[in-house]
């Protein structure tokens, strides 16, 4: 966990996990509404400069090691055109 | 290896991407739905999905599940039909404002009156957004539309408070910001038995949008995010939604009422009472 300091052991640290993601985008069902760059919790997603088939601008996974998994790009992209999925982590503990 | 998103075995492929404009809230208010059977676990061959005309009628044709594109109108006698014929079915009617309230408003009352089992999911972007963003019976006083370009001047529906009146068993109202709550609530209305309504604020970037200073489909979810009010258990004659005053969203109503069918059966089958509601 980047950024989080402990001032001692959590008392469930062996029973929390903390997820990592991974962002799939499909680009040519992407139609540039921003709302997964807009209320990605941590910011993962930016826009690029490239253009899909139909000529929007894409998402790219720009910060993808931000990514914790939490599918709420999967559920408000109208076009079905983004999904994360988790990545098996070994637990790493930082004090 | 090519991926696969998790909503594609409950969508008809083929026909994605679908029509609706960038931003339109009926996509985002479509995965909910699509989110919600997922969790639920409910067996797929029992849900039959009913769609009326209009850009949220749509919905009926990219969904790979039993589902019924039926005439202006009239998805909930349709759906009302199906009920009946085989009241095993998870009847769910998924429609416009336009569809369900203006041409359709008859059905709506007397539908809830009978408590029929249904699920009705209503997405309100408060116009006619297919035939070009004319003035709805949603369309809140003084907003801008096609027909209405100096503003509205007719008072629009309070859709929860119109379901609570003519005795739908559960009344809610979520925006397509509230995606999770929205996804929890259609996740609860499906245990539910009865005439259950949940009104979807969804934005209509360009009809709507356009018209009324929200040109951008961000520019929407963000007035979503600076006026709505979560307010549980709120009276729903205080749902009113007009351009100055708070959106009231939560649950609102969630009680118990003999659906049509139990009374039917209790007078006409009493010996199969059992065997005739599964869902």
């Amino acid at each position: 966990m980047e950024g989080v300091k402990f001032w001692r052991k959590p008392l469930d640290w062996e029973m929390i996990q903390v997820t990592r993601g991974r962002v799939h985008i499909f680009e040519d069902r992407c139609k540039g509404c921003g709302y997964c760059i807009a209320y990605c919790p941590r910011d993962v997603l930016s826009f690029t400069d490239r253009f899909n088939r139909k000529g929007y601008h894409v998402p790219s996974a720009l910060k993808e090691e931000e990514c914790v998994n939490c599918h709420f790009c999967e559920i408000i992209c109208p076009d079905f055109a983004i999904y994360s999925e988790e990545i098996p982590q070994p637990k790493e503990i930082e004090l | 290896m090519k991926s696969v998103h998790p909503y594609d075995e409950l969508l008809r492929t083929d026909r994605i991407p679908h029509i609706w404009c960038p931003g339109c809230g009926i996509g985002t208010a479509f995965s909910s739905m699509l989110a919600a059977i997922k969790e639920s676990a409910l067996p797929l061959e029992d849900f039959a999905v009913v769609s009326g005309i209009g850009c949220t009628g749509r919905v009926a044709g990219y969904l790979k599940l039993d589902s019924f594109h039926t005439t202006h109108g009239r998805a909930l006698p349709f759906a009302t039909g199906l009920k009946l014929g085989n009241p095993r079915l998870n009847v769910v009617t998924f429609s416009g404002d336009g569809d369900l309230f203006a041409i359709g408003g008859n059905h709506f009352i007397h539908a809830a009156r009978r408590n029929i089992d249904l699920a009705v999911f209503c997405v309100n972007n408060f116009n006619y957004g297919m035939t070009g963003g004319q003035v709805a019976p949603t369309t809140p006083y003084g907003a801008k539309t096609a027909t209405t370009p100096m503003g509205n001047d007719e008072w629009p529906f309070n859709l929860p408070l119109l379901a609570y009146a003519v005795g739908a068993v559960y009344v809610a109202r979520w925006t397509t910001l509230h995606v999770r709550r929205l996804t929890d609530a259609i996740r609860e209305v499906f245990d539910r038995r009865g005439f259950r309504f949940i009104e979807i604020l969804a934005p209509c970037p360009t009809a709507y949008g356009r018209r009324n200073r929200m040109k951008a489909p961000l520019d929407v979810l963000k007035y979503f995010e600076a006026r709505v009010r979560v307010r549980h258990d709120a009276d729903p004659a205080e749902a009113q939604i007009d351009l100055e005053s708070p959106i009231v969203v939560g649950k609102f109503v969630d009680r118990k009422r003999p659906t049509f069918l139990d009374l039917w059966s209790k007078r006409y089958a009493p010996d199969e009472d059992e065997e005739v509601h599964v869902a």
